[in-house]
C-alpha cells in the first residue's frame, strides 16, 4: 500500500490525525487509553449524588426523626401487611383468571376466543381507578344479590353489606389483572415452538400432561420477568384504593399526616417500605427465573441437579 | 403369517381447497421398511402425520395392528375417539421429527423417561434402567445428564429415537429424520435406524436419502401430488422407475 493511499484515507479527517507506527519504528512503552470523557461523565454523577445526599441530611423539613418514629409504628405495619395481603390475594386470583383466559383466547371454539378477547379488551381499555369506583358503587347497579336455588328457594342479599371494602378492591385489582396476565400467559404460549406438544401428543400424552409438564415449564421463561413487573406494579397499585378510604399502606400514613400535618416524612416511610417489599421480590424472581432457565442457561458444568441418580432417588416427587 | 400390520385403505385428506391425500391405499407388513419419497408437498408427511392422528383423516381407514385408528366401539355403535383417546392409538406408534422436538427443560433422561412414567405409569426404576438401555442402543449412554442443547444435531436426533422407543413402539415413524442435520451427522442417524431396522422394528421413513432407502428399504412407495405414483420394491424401483416422474425425481435427487 502506497503513501499516497494512506494520505486519501486520513484526508477528511481534520482534527485527528492518525499518524500510525511504521513497521520497524521502535515501539516502546504504549500509553494507554485514558477515556477522558467516561471520568467526566462519572464525576457529573458523583457531584449530584452528593449533592442530593447533602440535602437530604442538612435538609431540617425531612424530618428524619419523625420517620424512624413511624417507620414501625403498628397502623403503618398493619396497613403495610394489608398491602401486601391484597397483592398476594389479587395476584393469585388474577394469574388463575388469567389462565383460563390464556386458555380461552387460544381454544378451537370461536364463542370462547371472542369472548376472552372481549374481556381482555374492556379491562385494559379502561382506567383502573374508574373500574375500582364502579366496583364500589356496584350497588347502584345491583342493589341486590341473590341467588335461586332448586325448589324455590330465594336467597337475597343486600349489594351493600356483601360489597366490603376489601373485597371491592380483591374483586377489581384481580379482574383487571386476569386481563394482563391472560396476555402475558398466552404470549408465552405463544412463544413455545409448536413441535413441543406435537411431540408429546406423539408420546401418547392427553392434553392435561401436555399443558403442565411440557408447555407450560417452557412457556415461563417468558411470563415469570413479565409477571415480576406485574407483581411489583400490582403493590404499588393497590395505593390508589386510599381512594375508597381503605387501609392499606398509603391510605394508614395519610391517617396519620392528616392529623400531624408531618406529611413528608410520613410519605417518606411509606416509601422506603414499598422500596423494601419491592427489593425483596426483585431478589425472589431472580431465583424463579433461574428455576425455570433450567436446559437454556443453567447447564453448565455442576449446575444439573436432575441427573440420573437424583431421579432414581426422587420417589415419585413429581406427582409421577 | 404375514398379515399386514398397518393397513391403509384409500385415505383421503384436504387443508381447505387443498387436497393433499387423494386416495392413498397401502400395507406395510410387520418387520418390513417402507420408504416414502417425492417432491416437497407430494402428502408424504401428511400421510405420516394421519398414521398417529397428528391430522385426522377425511375420509378412508387406518388399521395398526388390525385395529381401526381414531374410532372407538361402544355396545354395537361405532364412535369417533374423543382427543383424550386418541392417546391410545398414539402409543402403539412411535415417531420422530425433523426438528428433533427434544424437551429443551429436560434433561436427556427426563425426556426418555416422561411418557413410560405419565402415559404407561411404568415404576420409575424400571423406565430408568429401559430408558439406559435405549440410550446404549442409539449408542449415547453417556449424555443421559446432558440436556439437549448441549448436544450436536445428529445426538439430539438419537435421543429423539430413543425417547420414541421407550414407549416400545409397535411401529416407528420418522418424518425427514435428517433433513434438519449437518451433512456429516446424517450417517450416524441413519446407522441407528439401520440397525432398528434389522432388529426388526417396523418403519415408516419419509426421506430423500436414495441410498439408504435403497439398503435399508424393503419396498419404496414415490406419491406426487397427493397420489401415489410407484410403489414397489425399493431396489427394484431405484434401478428402473417405471414411471416418468419418479425417475425424473430420482435423477434430481442423485445428480
Amino acid at each position: 500500500m502506497s503513501n499516497a493511499k494512506i494520505g486519501m484515507e486520513a484526508g477528511p479527517m481534520k482534527s485527528k490525525k492518525v499518524i500510525p507506527v511504521r513497521f520497524g519504528e521502535d515501539v516502546g512503552p504504549v500509553i494507554p487509553n485514558r477515556h477522558i470523557r467516561r471520568w467526566v461523565a462519572v464525576a457529573i454523577v458523583i457531584l449530584i449524588s452528593l449533592l442530593i445526599l447533602q440535602s437530604m441530611i442538612t435538609n431540617p423539613n425531612y424530618q428524619w426523626s419523625i420517620v424512624f418514629k413511624y417507620f414501625t409504628a403498628s397502623s403503618v405495619l398493619s396497613g403495610l401487611l394489608t398491602t401486601i395481603e391484597l397483592t398476594v390475594i389479587c395476584m393469585a386470583l388474577g394469574l388463575f383468571l388469567g389462565m383460563i383466559l390464556a386458555i380461552m383466547r387460544m381454544s378451537p371454539i370461536p364463542v370462547l376466543r371472542v369472548a376472552a378477547a372481549i374481556y381482555v379488551w374492556a379491562f385494559r381499555a379502561t382506567p383502573l381507578l374508574i373500574q375500582l369506583i364502579i366496583f364500589y358503587n356496584f350497588s347502584a347497579l345491583y342493589p341486590k344479590l341473590a341467588f335461586t336455588l332448586p325448589f324455590d328457594l330465594t336467597y337475597s342479599l343486600n349489594m351493600n353489606a356483601v360489597l366490603t371494602p376489601f373485597l371491592v378492591a380483591v374483586l377489581a385489582f384481580s379482574l383487571n389483572e386476569a386481563a394482563y396476565m391472560g396476555e402475558i400467559i398466552r404470549g408465552g404460549v405463544l412463544s413455545v415452538d409448536t413441535g413441543q406438544s406435537e411431540a408429546a401428543k406423539a408420546l401418547g400424552m392427553k392434553a392435561n400432561t401436555i399443558w403442565y409438564r411440557i408447555v407450560l415449564p417452557q412457556a415461563m421463561r417468558s411470563i415469570i420477568p413479565a409477571t415480576g413487573s406485574q407483581v411489583i406494579s400490582m403493590l404499588k397499585g393497590t395505593s390508589i384504593i386510599s381512594f375508597i378510604a381503605f387501609p392499606e399502606l398509603l391510605y394508614s400514613v395519610q391517617e396519620i399526616y392528616s392529623r400531624t400535618f408531618q406529611t413528608i416524612p410520613l410519605l417518606i416511610v411509606a416509601v422506603l417500605w414499598y422500596l423494601l417489599v419491592t427489593s425483596v421480590l426483585m431478589v425472589g424472581q431472580v431465583f424463579v427465573e433461574k428455576h425455570y432457565s433450567r436446559g437454556y442457561d443453567g447447564v453448565r458444568n455442576g449446575t444439573n441437579k436432575r441427573t440420573v441418580d437424583a431421579l432414581l432417588n426422587d420417589a415419585g416427587g413429581n406427582g409421577a | 403369517m404375514n398379515d399386514p400390520i398397518i393397513r391403509i385403505i384409500d385415505v383421503k385428506k384436504s387443508f381447505g381447497r387443498d387436497e393433499v391425500l387423494r386416495g392413498i391405499t397401502f400395507d406395510v407388513s410387520p418387520s418390513s421398511v417402507l420408504c416414502l419419497a417425492g417432491p416437497s408437498g407430494s402428502g408424504k408427511s401428511t400421510l405420516l402425520r394421519c398414521i398417529n392422528q397428528l391430522e385426522s383423516i377425511d375420509s378412508g381407514q387406518i388399521f395398526v395392528e388390525d385395529e381401526l385408528v381414531g374410532y372407538k366401539r361402544t355396545n354395537s355403535k361405532i364412535y369417533e375417539a374423543k382427543e383424550s383417546e386418541l392417546a391410545y392409538f398414539r402409543s402403539k406408534v412411535g415417531m420422530v421429527f425433523q426438528q428433533f422436538n427434544l424437551f429443551p427443560h429436560m434433561t436427556v433422561m427426563e425426556n426418555i423417561i416422561e411418557a413410560p412414567l405419565r402415559v404407561q405409569k411404568r415404576v420409575r426404576s424400571e423406565a430408568i434402567a429401559h430408558a439406559k438401555e435405549m440410550l446404549s442402543r442409539v449408542g449415547l449412554a453417556e449424555k443421559a445428564d446432558a440436556y439437549p442443547r448441549q448436544l450436536s444435531g445428529g445426538q439430539q436426533q438419537r435421543v429423539a429415537i430413543a425417547r420414541a422407543l421407550a414407549m416400545r413402539p409397535k411401529v416407528m415413524l420418522f418424518d425427514e429424520p435428517t433433513s434438519a442435520l449437518d451433512p456429516e451427522m446424517v450417517g450416524e442417524v441413519l446407522a441407528v435406524m439401520r440397525e432398528l431396522a434389522e432388529d426388526g422394528m417396523t418403519m415408516i421413513v419419509v426421506t430423500h436419502e436414495l441410498g439408504f432407502a435403497r439398503e435399508v428399504g424393503d419396498t419404496i412407495m414415490f406419491m406426487d401430488g397427493g397420489v401415489v405414483i410407484e410403489h414397489g420394491d425399493a431396489k427394484a424401483v431405484l434401478s428402473n422407475p417405471q414411471h416418468s416422474r419418479t425417475r425424473a425425481f430420482v435423477e434430481s435427487i442423485l445428480s
